[in-house]
Protein backbone atom coordinates (compact mmCIF):
# COMPACT_ATOMS: atom_id res chain seq x y z
CA UNK A 1 0.00 0.00 0.00
CA UNK A 2 1.24 3.52 -0.89
CA UNK A 3 2.79 5.09 2.30
CA UNK A 4 1.05 8.53 1.35
CA UNK A 5 -2.05 9.75 -0.33
CA UNK A 6 -2.62 10.74 -3.54
CA UNK A 7 -2.00 14.00 -4.85
CA UNK A 8 -5.42 16.42 -5.76
CA UNK A 9 -5.27 19.94 -7.70
CA UNK A 10 -7.47 22.40 -6.49
CA UNK A 11 -9.73 24.79 -8.53
CA UNK A 12 -11.83 27.81 -6.64
CA UNK A 13 -14.44 29.72 -8.19
CA UNK A 14 -13.96 32.73 -5.82
CA UNK A 15 -17.27 34.57 -6.52
CA UNK A 16 -20.14 33.86 -9.11
CA UNK A 17 -19.16 34.84 -12.63
CA UNK A 18 -16.10 34.12 -12.22
CA UNK A 19 -14.33 30.64 -13.63
CA UNK A 20 -12.62 28.07 -11.36
CA UNK A 21 -8.76 29.22 -10.72
CA UNK A 22 -6.14 27.04 -9.84
CA UNK A 23 -5.41 27.22 -6.33
CA UNK A 24 -2.83 24.74 -5.22
CA UNK A 25 -2.47 20.37 -4.48
CA UNK A 26 -3.34 18.43 -1.24
CA UNK A 27 -3.02 14.90 -0.54
CA UNK A 28 -6.41 12.94 0.21
CA UNK A 29 -7.66 9.01 -0.16
CA UNK A 30 -10.47 9.51 -2.30
CA UNK A 31 -12.22 12.65 -4.03
CA UNK A 32 -15.22 13.49 -0.71
CA UNK A 33 -11.98 13.48 1.34
CA UNK A 34 -10.30 15.86 -0.78
CA UNK A 35 -13.35 18.42 -1.17
CA UNK A 36 -13.11 18.40 2.31
CA UNK A 37 -9.56 18.69 2.58
CA UNK A 38 -10.00 21.61 -0.13
CA UNK A 39 -12.65 22.89 1.42
CA UNK A 40 -10.62 23.63 5.14
CA UNK A 41 -7.01 24.61 3.40
CA UNK A 42 -8.13 26.99 0.70
CA UNK A 43 -11.38 28.48 1.32
CA UNK A 44 -11.69 28.83 5.18
CA UNK A 45 -10.98 32.64 4.70
CA UNK A 46 -14.32 32.80 2.52
CA UNK A 47 -11.80 32.85 -0.51
CA UNK A 48 -14.38 30.60 -2.70
CA UNK A 49 -18.15 29.80 -3.56
CA UNK A 50 -17.20 26.64 -5.54
CA UNK A 51 -14.39 23.99 -5.40
CA UNK A 52 -13.01 21.18 -8.48
CA UNK A 53 -10.96 18.72 -7.38
CA UNK A 54 -8.96 16.33 -9.84
CA UNK A 55 -6.23 13.80 -8.98
CA UNK A 56 -3.02 14.78 -10.03
CA UNK A 57 -2.32 11.69 -12.39
CA UNK A 58 -5.17 12.39 -14.64
CA UNK A 59 -3.99 15.94 -15.60
CA UNK A 60 -1.37 16.02 -19.22
CA UNK A 61 0.79 18.91 -18.78
CA UNK A 62 2.51 19.82 -21.86
CA UNK A 63 6.85 19.50 -21.44
CA UNK A 64 8.84 22.69 -20.96
CA UNK A 65 11.43 21.48 -23.28
CA UNK A 66 8.56 21.95 -26.59
CA UNK A 67 8.18 25.65 -25.00
CA UNK A 68 10.19 27.26 -28.26
CA UNK A 69 7.75 25.39 -30.55
CA UNK A 70 4.66 25.98 -29.05
CA UNK A 71 4.55 29.42 -27.60
CA UNK A 72 7.08 31.83 -28.75
CA UNK A 73 5.55 31.68 -32.02
CA UNK A 74 2.99 33.58 -30.24
CA UNK A 75 5.36 36.15 -28.74
CA UNK A 76 5.75 38.79 -32.25
CA UNK A 77 1.55 38.39 -32.94
CA UNK A 78 0.40 41.60 -31.00
CA UNK A 79 -2.11 41.81 -33.81
CA UNK A 80 -4.05 38.59 -32.14
CA UNK A 81 -4.47 41.04 -28.79
CA UNK A 82 -7.80 42.41 -28.38
CA UNK A 83 -5.45 45.81 -27.64
CA UNK A 84 -6.78 48.13 -30.14
CA UNK A 85 -10.57 48.08 -28.27
CA UNK A 86 -11.72 50.83 -25.29
CA UNK A 87 -12.93 48.23 -22.64
CA UNK A 88 -16.13 50.40 -21.41
CA UNK A 89 -15.31 50.73 -17.48
CA UNK A 90 -18.61 48.54 -16.67
CA UNK A 91 -16.68 45.60 -18.09
CA UNK A 92 -14.72 44.08 -15.07
CA UNK A 93 -12.20 40.77 -15.50
CA UNK A 94 -11.08 41.18 -18.91
CA UNK B 1 -38.81 34.09 34.64
CA UNK B 2 -35.30 32.87 34.71
CA UNK B 3 -33.33 35.14 36.79
CA UNK B 4 -30.18 36.66 35.32
CA UNK B 5 -28.07 34.49 37.67
CA UNK B 6 -29.67 31.24 36.63
CA UNK B 7 -29.33 32.07 32.77
CA UNK B 8 -26.13 33.06 33.23
CA UNK B 9 -25.19 29.90 34.47
CA UNK B 10 -27.14 28.46 31.55
CA UNK B 11 -24.98 29.78 29.11
CA UNK B 12 -22.12 28.76 30.73
CA UNK B 13 -22.93 25.30 30.67
CA UNK B 14 -23.70 25.51 26.55
CA UNK B 15 -20.24 28.11 26.05
CA UNK B 16 -18.04 25.67 28.05
CA UNK B 17 -18.60 22.72 26.15
CA UNK B 18 -17.55 24.63 22.73
CA UNK B 19 -14.79 26.04 24.81
CA UNK B 20 -13.07 23.02 26.17
CA UNK B 21 -13.66 21.02 23.10
CA UNK B 22 -11.93 23.85 21.41
CA UNK B 23 -9.11 23.62 24.02
CA UNK B 24 -8.38 19.91 23.34
CA UNK B 25 -8.47 20.31 19.25
CA UNK B 26 -6.50 23.65 19.90
CA UNK B 27 -3.80 21.15 21.55
CA UNK B 28 -3.38 19.12 17.96
CA UNK B 29 -2.17 22.54 16.15
CA UNK B 30 0.41 21.38 14.50
CA UNK B 31 0.32 17.80 15.41
CA UNK B 32 -2.32 16.32 13.19
CA UNK B 33 -1.75 13.32 11.73
CA UNK B 34 -1.14 15.30 8.09
CA UNK B 35 -0.95 18.72 7.19
CA UNK B 36 -5.04 18.69 5.82
CA UNK B 37 -6.36 17.00 8.95
CA UNK B 38 -4.02 19.09 11.38
CA UNK B 39 -5.84 22.27 9.59
CA UNK B 40 -9.63 20.98 9.67
CA UNK B 41 -9.08 20.08 13.44
CA UNK B 42 -8.00 23.47 13.99
CA UNK B 43 -10.88 25.05 12.00
CA UNK B 44 -13.40 23.24 13.88
CA UNK B 45 -11.53 24.45 17.06
CA UNK B 46 -11.82 28.25 16.02
CA UNK B 47 -15.25 27.66 15.31
CA UNK B 48 -16.50 26.52 18.67
CA UNK B 49 -14.38 29.56 20.01
CA UNK B 50 -16.33 32.01 17.89
CA UNK B 51 -19.27 30.37 19.34
CA UNK B 52 -17.83 30.27 22.78
CA UNK B 53 -17.23 34.02 22.22
CA UNK B 54 -21.04 35.12 21.94
CA UNK B 55 -21.97 32.97 24.87
CA UNK B 56 -19.17 34.83 27.13
CA UNK B 57 -19.84 37.98 25.85
CA UNK B 58 -23.54 37.82 26.25
CA UNK B 59 -23.41 35.88 29.85
CA UNK B 60 -20.59 39.72 30.65
CA UNK B 61 -23.58 41.59 29.53
CA UNK B 62 -26.63 39.95 31.84
CA UNK B 63 -23.96 39.80 34.52
CA UNK B 64 -23.82 43.54 34.35
CA UNK B 65 -20.66 44.13 36.69
CA UNK B 66 -17.50 45.09 34.70
CA UNK B 67 -16.71 41.27 34.20
CA UNK B 68 -15.62 40.68 30.29
CA UNK B 69 -15.63 37.69 28.26
CA UNK B 70 -12.16 36.62 28.88
CA UNK B 71 -12.89 37.19 32.92
CA UNK B 72 -15.54 34.92 31.82
CA UNK B 73 -13.05 32.16 30.20
CA UNK B 74 -10.08 32.66 32.15
CA UNK B 75 -11.01 33.25 35.78
CA UNK B 76 -13.46 30.77 37.06
CA UNK B 77 -11.88 28.05 38.99
CA UNK B 78 -12.02 24.40 38.28
CA UNK B 79 -15.77 23.59 39.79
CA UNK B 80 -17.27 26.67 38.05
CA UNK B 81 -16.69 25.11 34.54
CA UNK B 82 -20.00 23.67 34.08
CA UNK B 83 -19.13 21.43 30.14
CA UNK B 84 -19.67 17.61 29.78
CA UNK B 85 -16.94 15.41 31.07
CA UNK B 86 -17.22 13.90 27.20
CA UNK B 87 -14.92 17.13 25.72
CA UNK B 88 -12.27 17.15 28.59
CA UNK B 89 -10.75 13.42 27.80
CA UNK B 90 -7.57 13.44 26.40
CA UNK B 91 -6.16 13.32 22.70
CA UNK B 92 -5.19 9.73 22.83
CA UNK B 93 -4.65 9.08 19.29
CA UNK B 94 -6.51 9.93 16.08
CA UNK B 95 -9.35 7.52 16.80
CA UNK B 96 -10.28 9.03 20.51
CA UNK B 97 -10.22 12.62 18.65
CA UNK B 98 -13.01 11.57 16.35
CA UNK B 99 -14.78 9.46 18.43
CA UNK B 100 -15.14 12.19 20.99
CA UNK B 101 -15.68 15.08 18.23
CA UNK B 102 -18.31 12.68 16.85
CA UNK B 103 -20.32 12.13 19.77
CA UNK B 104 -19.89 15.87 20.67
CA UNK B 105 -21.21 16.68 16.86
CA UNK B 106 -24.48 14.73 16.53
CA UNK B 107 -25.35 16.33 20.21
CA UNK B 108 -24.40 19.49 19.73
CA UNK B 109 -26.43 19.81 16.22
CA UNK B 110 -29.62 18.70 17.87
CA UNK B 111 -29.77 21.18 20.52
CA UNK B 112 -28.52 24.18 18.82
CA UNK B 113 -32.13 23.14 16.08
CA UNK B 114 -33.64 23.20 19.73
CA UNK B 115 -31.76 25.98 21.20
CA UNK B 116 -32.39 28.34 17.76
CA UNK B 117 -35.95 28.25 18.97
CA UNK B 118 -35.63 29.70 22.44
CA UNK B 119 -37.55 32.87 23.37
CA UNK B 120 -34.36 34.34 24.35
CA UNK B 121 -33.19 36.15 20.77
CA UNK B 122 -29.67 36.25 21.39
CA UNK B 123 -29.43 32.40 22.25
CA UNK B 124 -31.81 31.40 19.34
CA UNK B 125 -29.23 34.07 17.28
CA UNK B 126 -26.03 32.38 18.56
CA UNK B 127 -27.88 29.20 17.57
CA UNK B 128 -28.83 29.78 14.05
CA UNK B 129 -25.45 31.21 13.12
CA UNK B 130 -23.49 28.31 14.88
CA UNK B 131 -25.73 25.75 13.22
CA UNK B 132 -24.01 26.04 9.47
CA UNK B 133 -21.04 25.70 11.53
CA UNK B 134 -21.20 22.45 13.32
CA UNK B 135 -22.96 20.77 10.28
CA UNK B 136 -19.59 20.93 8.82
CA UNK B 137 -18.58 19.55 11.84
CA UNK B 138 -20.74 16.78 11.65
CA UNK B 139 -19.90 15.78 8.58
CA UNK B 140 -16.29 15.68 9.18
CA UNK B 141 -16.28 13.15 12.22
CA UNK B 142 -19.23 10.88 10.58
CA UNK B 143 -17.12 10.19 7.43
CA UNK B 144 -13.78 9.82 9.50
CA UNK B 145 -15.80 7.42 11.78
CA UNK B 146 -17.09 6.06 8.78
CA UNK B 147 -13.49 5.53 7.31
CA UNK B 148 -11.51 4.26 10.27
CA UNK B 149 -14.51 2.11 11.09
CA UNK B 150 -14.92 0.38 7.80
CA UNK B 151 -11.02 0.68 6.45
CA UNK B 152 -8.43 -1.55 8.00
CA UNK B 153 -8.24 -4.14 10.46
CA UNK B 154 -5.99 -1.96 12.93
CA UNK B 155 -8.05 1.54 12.62
CA UNK B 156 -11.37 -0.37 12.91
CA UNK B 157 -9.93 -1.48 16.49
CA UNK B 158 -8.98 1.40 17.41
CA UNK B 159 -11.42 3.43 16.59
CA UNK B 160 -13.90 0.70 18.00
CA UNK B 161 -11.80 0.81 21.54
CA UNK B 162 -12.77 4.67 21.26
CA UNK B 163 -16.09 4.39 21.41
CA UNK B 164 -15.82 1.63 24.21
CA UNK B 165 -14.19 4.17 26.40
CA UNK B 166 -15.64 7.13 25.55
CA UNK B 167 -19.61 5.68 24.68
CA UNK B 168 -20.46 6.35 28.69
CA UNK B 169 -19.79 10.14 29.07
CA UNK B 170 -22.74 10.29 26.47
CA UNK B 171 -25.53 9.62 28.41
CA UNK B 172 -24.73 12.87 30.52
CA UNK B 173 -26.14 15.06 27.45
CA UNK B 174 -29.53 14.74 28.50
CA UNK B 175 -29.12 14.43 32.39
CA UNK B 176 -31.22 17.77 32.97
CA UNK B 177 -29.42 19.88 35.28
CA UNK B 178 -31.22 22.20 37.83
CA UNK B 179 -30.15 25.28 35.72
CA UNK B 180 -31.27 23.72 32.62
CA UNK B 181 -34.81 22.99 34.05
CA UNK B 182 -35.29 26.52 35.14
CA UNK B 183 -34.14 27.82 31.41
CA UNK B 184 -36.09 24.68 29.89
CA UNK B 185 -39.50 25.69 32.40
CA UNK B 186 -39.20 29.18 31.20
CA UNK B 187 -38.98 28.12 27.54
CA UNK B 188 -35.42 29.40 27.05
CA UNK B 189 -33.79 26.46 27.50
CA UNK B 190 -33.91 22.93 25.52
CA UNK B 191 -35.39 20.19 26.84
CA UNK B 192 -32.05 17.75 26.45
CA UNK B 193 -34.15 14.71 27.99
CA UNK B 194 -36.35 15.10 24.77
CA UNK B 195 -33.00 15.18 22.27
CA UNK B 196 -32.14 11.17 23.22
CA UNK B 197 -34.34 8.86 21.07
CA UNK B 198 -33.22 10.82 17.99
CA UNK B 199 -29.40 11.09 19.35
CA UNK B 200 -28.98 7.77 19.70
CA UNK B 201 -30.76 6.83 16.16
CA UNK B 202 -28.39 9.06 14.35
CA UNK B 203 -25.43 7.66 16.13
CA UNK B 204 -26.50 3.98 15.70
CA UNK B 205 -26.83 4.44 11.79
CA UNK B 206 -23.73 5.92 11.44
CA UNK B 207 -21.81 3.16 13.75
CA UNK B 208 -23.40 0.41 11.89
CA UNK B 209 -22.52 2.00 8.44
CA UNK B 210 -18.88 1.73 9.63
CA UNK B 211 -19.40 -1.70 10.98
CA UNK B 212 -19.24 -0.35 14.75
CA UNK B 213 -20.90 -0.93 18.12
CA UNK B 214 -21.77 0.44 21.29
CA UNK B 215 -20.51 -1.48 24.11
CA UNK B 216 -23.16 -3.74 25.80
CA UNK B 217 -22.55 -3.70 29.41
CA UNK B 218 -22.52 0.55 29.77
CA UNK B 219 -21.74 2.55 33.37
CA UNK B 220 -22.51 6.18 32.18
CA UNK B 221 -20.77 8.80 33.81
CA UNK B 222 -21.50 12.50 34.73
CA UNK B 223 -20.63 15.14 36.85
CA UNK B 224 -19.30 18.09 34.99
CA UNK B 225 -22.50 19.57 34.45
CA UNK B 226 -22.48 20.31 38.14
CA UNK B 227 -18.75 20.76 38.11
CA UNK B 228 -17.23 17.40 39.25
CA UNK B 229 -14.61 16.93 36.85
CA UNK B 230 -12.62 14.32 35.68
CA UNK B 231 -8.74 13.88 36.42
CA UNK B 232 -7.58 15.43 33.06
CA UNK B 233 -9.54 19.34 33.73
CA UNK B 234 -7.29 20.83 36.24
CA UNK B 235 -4.31 20.02 33.56
CA UNK B 236 -6.45 21.37 30.94
CA UNK B 237 -7.03 24.58 32.70
CA UNK B 238 -3.44 25.18 33.98
CA UNK B 239 -2.34 25.49 29.97
CA UNK B 240 -5.74 27.06 29.28
CA UNK B 241 -5.35 29.95 32.27
CA UNK B 242 -1.52 30.28 32.45
CA UNK B 243 -1.15 33.63 30.46
CA UNK B 244 -4.05 35.45 32.22
CA UNK B 245 -3.12 33.87 35.67
CA UNK B 246 0.46 35.02 35.15
CA UNK B 247 0.12 38.68 33.49
CA UNK B 248 -3.70 39.50 34.29
CA UNK B 249 -5.46 41.67 32.28
CA UNK B 250 -3.22 40.78 29.25
CA UNK B 251 -4.46 41.50 25.97
CA UNK B 252 -3.21 40.27 22.59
Amino acid sequence: MAKNWPLWEVFVRSKNGLEHRHFGSLHAADATMALENARDVYTRRNEGVSIWVVESKNITASNPENNGELFEPAQDKVYRHPTFYDLPDEVKHM
Amino acid sequence: MIQNKDLIQYILGISDNAMILGQRLGELCGHGPNLETDIALTNISLDLFGQTRSYLQYAAKLKDDGSTEDDMAYLRKEHEYKNVLLVEQPNTDFAYVIVRQFLFDVYHLLFLEQLSESKDQQLSAIATKSIKEVKYHVRFSGDWVKRLGDGTKESHNRIQAAIDILYPYTNEFFEASEVEKLAMSSEIGVNVQDLKTEYLKLVTQLLTEATLTFPEQVYFLSGGKQGKHTEYMGFILADFQYMQRTYPNMSW
